[in-house]
């Protein structure tokens, strides 16, 4: 008896020590995310105005370089969305709506939320990684005593350059998964293109797109205050970079999920 | 130049709480070299962090030229960063950066200088450290005593009256000290810069500096010139300066009996 109450109050305990430290983490998130608001949409206009040139270098770094990997997951989705889809639809002798079914999940859903979870193993990881190694090798300090804000200097330009491209990438990649689809239905599942394209673009309206757009900026949020919180904190050595990098994309991945759900409940109840 | 006084931290909660420094006092006087001297885990770096702004201490205050450090705000915080520079042991380049952009970084942040003055500048500096021709070198391909004489470069790269060291000298070959010992000091009597060494190299630090200031556990135990130092009753520093194994410093590091500590685990 006694064991068993020991047990539970041990895991009570545990458990308590557990959440304590979550919602460390979590507020330590809120500041950073605090001061990046600040940094980026604040102190620009107080005179101190926004260096350009590192955030055309992150939108490449972050943008350009991850639009193959992007337009080739997408599209893939499409062609598999198209295949899955077909064999129910012929069922009901409804193969024309092929498009409208493709183009309605990638808008509102696969689309936003695949860019996003792409660019977190791309993205979000090489963020940690990269001012991990920073942050180990006494850099952030430096950029701390040279009187240079870490903040303004590091996770700013990341900041501008993925909430930037994040949305444009999802364009994109909804372009590329209805191509996609598209190709595999007038191709090998022989549905005519006229109708293909007649039934999509009743299905599809303007808000889906926009909604996957606000979706996105906020998944771009998620990725880069994760990454570079999870970068900021390290203390010690090398093999806490590595640990922490797999950290900050598993919780931004959740993270996204989460939002994700969240914001269509919302919709679903809202509009 | 620089006052602390009554210097006291401490890490940790309630019982497990170690004073890492306590009742740390220094003048640190303009113009002249001062080195904090002391074994591993004297509380060497804490100090510096302290002056550098990034601890807060438990208590105490430290003023830099005249302005309070310790509970300054970011504008008071970023005034009093800009009248130091800092050398830190591993460099803390930027590895992303070019040599000549890492000079230039401070330059380009504090100052509205055109480029063409700022690149005028970074020569000067890199001059100055004797490496003028690294300029489009990254430093991933610098020697260590290169990277930490380009370090010193980004350093004195604002004119700064204060420059901090740490470790300046671990690390290196018997020439490479040598040349950072001259800079060092080239620097304290050319341009009168305020400097602050924490090293271990008794030799470099008895060369170099005007005073010596010698720790041991968080406490002061010695502060004077190289002679006094030298010349010094003290068993600790005497054990210290000659490097015996044996003496009144003792070889474990722990604070607790070892017998209690024993005592106190449970086998379960
Ligand atoms: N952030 C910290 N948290 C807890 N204890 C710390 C922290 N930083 C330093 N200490 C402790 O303070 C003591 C002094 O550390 P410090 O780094 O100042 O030593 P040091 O004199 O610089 O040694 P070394 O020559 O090895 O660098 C050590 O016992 C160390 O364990
Ligand atoms: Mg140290």
């Amino acid at each position: 008896m006694r064991f068993f109450f020991g047990f539970i109050g041990h895991s009570a305990f545990q458990t308590w020590a557990v959440a304590e430290n979550f919602f460390k983490e979590i507020s330590g998130m809120y500041y950073l995310t605090r001061a990046t608001f600040y940094c980026t949409f604040i102190e620009p206009f107080r005179g101190k105005p926004n260096k350009w040139k590192p955030v055309w270098t992150q939108m490449e770094e972050v943008g350009v370089k991850s639009t193959t990997i992007v337009f080739l997951v997408s599209f893939l989705i499409g062609v598999i969305l198209a295949f899955q889809t077909a064999s129910q639809l012929a069922r009901l002798g409804a193969l024309d709506f092929v498009g409208a079914l493709v183009g309605v999940s990638i808008t509102r859903e696969l689309g936003p939320l695949m860019t996003a979870l792409v660019m977190a193993g791309r993205v979000g990881a090489a963020f940690t990684a990269e001012m991990g190694t920073m942050k180990v090798s006494d850099e952030i300090l430096a950029l701390e005593t040279m009187a240079l804000n870490p903040v303004k200097f590091l996770i700013t330009p990341r900041f501008i350059a993925i909430l930037v491209m994040l949305p444009c990438l999802t364009i994109m990649a909804d372009a590329m998964g209805i191509l996609g689809g598209f190709m595999i239905g007038v191709t090998t599942l022989g549905i005519d293109p006229i109708a293909y394209f007649d039934r999509s673009v009743e299905a599809m309206v303007v808000k889906d797109v926009v909604t996957g757009l606000i979706k996105s900026s906020v998944f771009a949020v998620i990725i880069v205050m994760v990454g570079s919180y999870m970068a900021f904190i390290i203390e010690g050595g090398a093999e806490k970079v590595g640990e922490n990098t797999r950290t900050a994309v598993v919780v931004s991945m959740i993270l996204i999920i989460i939002a994700d759900l969240i914001f269509t409940s919302l919709f679903f109840f809202v509009t | 130049m620089i006052k602390v006084n009554n210097l006291r931290k401490t890490f940790g909660e309630e019982d497990k709480k170690v004073i890492v420094l306590d009742d740390f006092n220094a003048h640190f006087e303009a113009g002249q070299i001062t080195s904090i001297l002391g074994g591993s885990g004297s509380g060497k770096s804490t100090v510096l962090k302290h002056l550098i702004g990034v601890y807060q201490p438990d208590s105490g205050e430290i003023i830099i030229d005249g302005d309070p450090m310790v509970g300054a705000n970011r504008e008071g915080l970023v005034r009093i960063r800009k009248k130091f520079g800092v050398m830190f042991q591993s460099g803390a380049l930027f590895n992303s950066l070019t040599v000549e952009d890492n000079v230039a970084l401070p330059l380009r942040e504090h100052t509205d200088l055109n480029e063409t003055t700022i690149l005028i500048m970074v020569k000067m500096k890199l001059e100055m450290v004797g490496l003028r021709g690294a300029e489009h070198l990254k430093p991933s391909q610098l020697s260590g005593g290169m990277i930490k004489r380009i370090a010193l470069a980004r350093a004195i790269a604002l004119d700064p009256k204060i420059v901090f060291y740490d470790e300046p000298s671990a690390g290196l070959d018997p020439i490479s000290i040598g040349v950072i010992d001259k800079l060092i000091v080239d620097l304290s009597k050319k341009m009168r810069i305020t400097s602050v060494v924490v090293t271990h190299e008794i030799p470099s630090a008895m060369r170099i500096s005007d005073k010596i200031i010698m720790l041991y556990k968080g406490k002061i135990i010695a502060a004077g010139s190289p002679e006094e130092i030298r010349n010094s009753e003290d068993p600790r520093v005497q054990q210290f300066i000659n490097g015996s194994p044996d003496g009144p410093i003792p070889f474990s590091k722990s604070q607790k009996d070892y017998g209690e500590e024993l005592k106190e685990m449970r086998f379960s």
